[in-house]
């Protein structure tokens, strides 16, 4: 049976994807960021996922103001890095798990989650960048080292799901995929985050012990996590901070007991709060 | 308009289906500057590039004089007007401080140094008594 062993929550800055891209992380700005994800390498090869399911936002790459799905889930054989200005970035081409991806999106819709499929989709830093983040340095024409199912949340134009319902979402992607016959390690991703605004006079706004508290509710008391409500992430965390209601889809999907074996938190990183967990699952 | 819950964030623009409606057009023309042949149309003859758009008036003005924070409160969206900085050059850090009335350095800085702070920074209310 496929299996969720673990839960990893990482933030998805740009800049993060262009340091490794550009060959700069040990410069001394970075040097702290790239630290604190030396452990979740090491850990991510010794507990390489056959899958990941990973959840991110797109930021109007695959969709622009013209269609904005809610959920949107990846069940095409490949997703393309896309080119967001600058050209693609230099990683490879994510290779998707179609009769998994199929079998959530079937399972969940029945479940009352109604899904947007997407059976062509270009990626951007938002999920290459976790990627690059857990697996390290790879270049186009490599492999990735795990197949990926991305879930695209809209979390740019208000309102994003609420925490709860990510949460919820949660749940039921953990039943598809404790019922999908195969033997597969799946881990989740819950990408974004977090505290940071990128936009107008409040720019560059962080809450280091909101975020703190944050990462120690998700792991500990989900149940309270999955009840802060927009204005409280708006407010306290920045217009962009509501991102992290995609930490949420996450947590969901995981036992109510979970391990936290690795935890980093560093401002900054560009405009914002890198934070990142992993949580294992024991299911 | 009616007032809604997050009105009294200080300075803040928070994008929602009204703003959206009101920068459909706007954000369109943005994000076609993620593509190399719309780059060079916009490079050859600004104006008919963006007559290409229904923007107001008000919009494209906003664009000609790259007024960062009037084209949110037209509504544009962050992810959509930095494409058009990045057009011009400008890193989204950059955008950031000018964006916050902040020199290029202080702005950085105040990254390095943990960012915003939270306090002072949650009300409108509080931005008033300055």
């Amino acid at each position: 049976m496929a299996r969720i062993t673990a839960g990893i929550a990482c933030s998805h800055v740009p800049a993060i994807g262009v340091a490794m891209d550009q060959g700069i992380t040990d410069q001394p700005y970075w040097q702290p960021v790239f630290k604190g994800f030396e452990f979740s390498r090491k850990w991510n090869e010794e507990n390489k996922p056959d899958v990941v399911f990973l959840v991110y936002n797109d930021h109007c790459t695959a969709f622009d103001a013209s269609v904005i799905p809610t959920f949107a889930i990846g069940c095409a054989a490949d997703f393309t890095p896309a080119d967001e200005g600058f050209g693609p970035r230099p990683v490879p081409v994510v290779k998707g798990h179609q009769k998994l991806a199929s079998h959530i999106a079937q399972s969940v819709i029945l479940d009352e989650f109604d899904l947007t499929i997407m059976n062509e989709m270009e990626v951007d830093h938002g999920l290459t960048v976790p990627l690059s983040v857990m697996f390290g340095d790879r270049k186009p024409g490599d492999d990735w080292g795990t197949l990926v199912i991305p879930l695209a949340v809209n979390v740019v134009q208000y309102p994003a799901p609420t925490a709860n319902r990510c949460y919820n979402l949660g749940k039921a992607i953990r039943r598809a995929i404790d019922s999908y016959p195969e033997d597969l390690n799946v881990h989740i991703y819950g990408t974004g985050g977090m505290s940071h605004q990128l936009q107008a006079e409040r720019a560059g706004l962080i809450n280091a012990e909101w975020d703190q508290n944050f990462m120690d509710m998700l792991v500990n008391e989900p149940d309270k996590a999955r009840k802060i409500d927009h204005v409280e992430f708006l407010r306290e965390t920045g217009s962009e901070g509501i991102e992290m209601v995609m930490w949420l889809v996450m947590r969901g999907a995981l036992d109510e007991k979970v391990t936290e074996v690795h935890r980093h938190y560093h401002v900054p990183a560009s405009n914002t709060a890198v934070g990142h967990l992993i949580l294992e699952n024991h299911g | 308009m009616t007032q809604k819950p997050y009105d009294d964030i200080p300075g803040t623009f928070v994008f929602d289906a009204d703003r959206s409606r009101e920068g459909y057009w706007l954000n369109q023309f943005c994000i076609s500057l993620r593509q190399e042949k719309n780059r060079q149309a916009f490079r050859d003859d600004p104006e008919a590039h963006m007559s290409r758009f229904a923007m107001t008036e008000d919009q494209k003005q906003a664009v000609r004089d790259r007024d960062w924070n009037r084209l949110l409160e037209l509504g544009g969206n962050i992810y959509y007007t930095s494409k058009l900085a990045a057009f011009d050059g400008i890193v989204f850090q950059d955008l950031a401080a000018m964006m916050s009335h902040m020199s290029r350095d202080d702005y950085r800085k105040m990254m390095v140094e943990g960012g915003r702070k939270i306090e002072g920074n949650r009300y409108k209310s509080e931005w008033e008594k300055e």
